[in-house]
C-alpha cells in the first residue's frame, strides 16, 4: 500500500482528499502546514504528497523547496492542489520540483487522473 | 410520450446518425430534446414530434440528431493508445514512409477536439525527429456545434485537468479568464471537418492511422460492420486503427485484426506487419490472437 501525505490547512479539504485517496488504496497521513509536513517527512518519507499552496507557518512552495534539498526528499511524487490557478504559480511549482498540479476545485476524477498520470496508480 | 412517437424519433436517429436507442432510454429523449423544442419556440416534446411529422424540416431534424449525441472526451483519453501511437505507430510509419515523408491521421468522431490535439501535442514534442515531415491530422464529427468547439480550442479548467499533463498545459495553452485556449501552433496542426461516419469515407482520402474511439458503442452491429468496412477501405496495408476501451472488432468485422502482442490496436487482416523492431516483449511475427 502506498502512502500519501495530505498537506492543507483546511480540515474539510484534508478530509475530502483522505476519502478519495483511501478509495484509491493510499494510506494517509495529514499535516496542516508545511512545517508539520516537514516533520512527517523526517519521520517517514511518503510515496506521494498532495500539497496546498497558501498555509500559515510554512507555505506549500517553501515546503517543497526544503523537501527537495532534504535527504531522500527527491523520491516523493508531489502534486500541488491549490486555488492558485494562474500560469505563473504553476510554472513556479514545476521549477521547484512539483510533479503535477491540480487547480481547485477538484473532484475524485481529477485526483485519480493526475495520480495515474504520474504513475502512482 | 407515446410509443409511436418514441419509435418515430428512434427511426430518425438510427438512419441519420446510427444511434441505437433502447426503450429504457426514453427519458433521455425527453431530457435532451426539450431544449430543442424550446429553441424552436415549442412547449413540449410532443409539439416537437408533431412539427417534424408535419414539416419534416431539415434544420429541426439536424438539431434533434445533434442533441442526442454524447460528446464527452478527454485529452489523452485512456493514456495507453497515445503511448502506443508514439512508441509503435509513429516509429513504424517513420520507417515505412521515409520516401514520401507524409502521414495522414484521422480522428473520426473527434467531438470537441481533444483527441486530435493530444496527437498534435505528441508530434510537437517529437518535432526534432519529424523535421521535414508533413503530418496531417483530420478531425471529423457529425455535429457542427461540437466541431465549432473543437475549432475554438477553448476548454474549461475541469477539461484541462483530466488526462493532460501539467507540463503540456503550461506549454501549449494560454489562460483566458477561467478557461484555457490551445495555442495556435497546435491548433493549426489539426483540421476539422463535418462528416457522418455512415457515409462512404472515400472523399476524405487515405489514412495511415485512424482513431475511431467511443462512437461505435452507440451503433447496432450492422452499422458497426459497415463503418469499419468503410475505414478499412481508406487504409493502406500497414495502417493502424485504434478503437475505444469498450469496443472491439471481434464478431463484428473480419477486415481488422488485433496487432500481435498489443491491446487495442488493430491492423488490416492479412496486411499488417508485426512490429518486431519496436514491439513489447512477446510481440513476434505470429498472427494476432484475440484478447
Ligand atoms: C463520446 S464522443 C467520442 C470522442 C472521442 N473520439 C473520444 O474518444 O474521446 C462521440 C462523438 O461521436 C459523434 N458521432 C456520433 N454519431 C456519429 C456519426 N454517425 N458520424 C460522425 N460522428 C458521430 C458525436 O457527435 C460525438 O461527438
Amino acid at each position: 500500500m502506498k502512502s500519501c501525505l495530505v498537506v492543507d490547512d483546511s480540515k474539510v479539504v484534508r478530509m475530502v482528499a483522505r476519502k478519495i485517496l483511501e478509495g484509491l488504496n493510499f494510506q494517509i497521513v495529514e499535516a496542516e502546514n508545511g512545517k508539520l509536513a516537514m516533520e512527517e517527512c523526517a519521520k517517514a518519507m511518503p510515496d506521494a504528497i498532495l500539497l496546498d499552496w497558501n498555509m500559515p507557518v510554512m507555505s506549500g512552495i517553501d515546503f517543497l523547496r526544503q523537501l527537495r534539498k532534504m535527504d531522500g526528499g527527491q523520491t516523493p511524487i508531489v502534486v500541488f492542489c491549490t486555488t492558485e490557478n494562474d500560469i505563473q504559480h504553476i510554472q513556479e511549482a514545476i521549477t521547484a520540483g512539483a510533479n503535477e498540479y491540480i487547480m481547485k476545485p477538484f473532484d475524485s476524477e481529477i485526483i485519480e487522473s493526475k495520480f495515474s498520470q504520474v504513475g502512482l496508480l | 410520450m407515446t410509443i409511436t412517437d418514441f419509435d418515430f424519433i428512434c427511426q430518425i436517429l438510427k438512419t441519420r446518425s446510427g444511434l441505437l436507442l433502447t426503450n429504457d432510454k426514453a427519458y433521455l429523449l425527453e431530457i435532451r430534446l426539450l431544449p430543442v423544442a424550446r429553441k424552436w419556440k415549442l412547449a413540449t416534446f410532443d409539439d416537437l414530434v408533431r412539427l417534424i411529422r408535419t414539416k419534416n424540416d431539415e434544420a429541426v431534424i439536424r438539431d434533434v440528431v445533434e442533441a442526442m449525441t454524447t460528446n464527452e472526451s478527454f485529452f489523452f483519453r485512456d493514456t495507453k493508445p497515445f503511448d502506443q501511437f508514439k512508441q509503435i505507430c509513429l516509429p513504424a510509419m517513420i520507417k515505412a514512409r521515409a520516401s514520401s515523408k507524409t502521414i495522414r491521421i484521422w480522428s473520426a468522431a473527434c467531438s470537441s477536439g481533444q483527441e486530435g490535439y493530444s496527437l498534435a501535442m505528441i508530434l510537437s514534442e517529437m518535432s526534432a525527429q519529424l523535421a521535414g515531415w508533413k503530418i496531417e491530422i483530420i478531425g471529423t464529427d457529425l455535429s457542427g456545434e461540437i466541431l465549432q468547439r473543437a475549432k475554438d480550442g477553448l476548454y474549461s479548467q475541469f477539461e484541462v485537468q483530466r488526462g493532460l499533463p501539467i507540463t503540456l498545459l503550461v506549454k501549449y495553452f494560454q489562460q483566458t479568464g477561467d478557461r484555457w485556449k490551445i495555442s495556435d501552433a497546435i491548433r493549426s496542426k489539426v483540421q476539422f471537418r463535418e462528416w457522418n461516419l455512415l457515409n462512404d469515407p472515400a472523399p476524405l482520402g487515405k489514412f495511415d492511422i485512424v482513431f475511431c474511439r467511443n462512437v461505435l458503442i452507440y451503433f447496432d452491429q450492422p452499422t458497426k460492420t459497415k463503418v469499419l468496412a468503410g475505414i478499412a477501405k481508406q487504409m493502406p496495408d500497414d495502417g493502424y486503427l485504434f478503437l475505444g476501451g469498450a469496443e472491439t472488432v471481434l464478431g463484428i468485422s473480419d477486415k481488422f485484426q488485433l496487432l500481435a502482442g498489443q491491446r487495442g490496436i488493430y491492423g488490416l487482416t492479412g496486411g499488417i506487419k508485426a512490429p518486431t523492431a519496436f514491439g513489447t516483449p512477446g510481440a513476434g511475427a505470429s498472427p494476432a490472437a484475440p484478447r
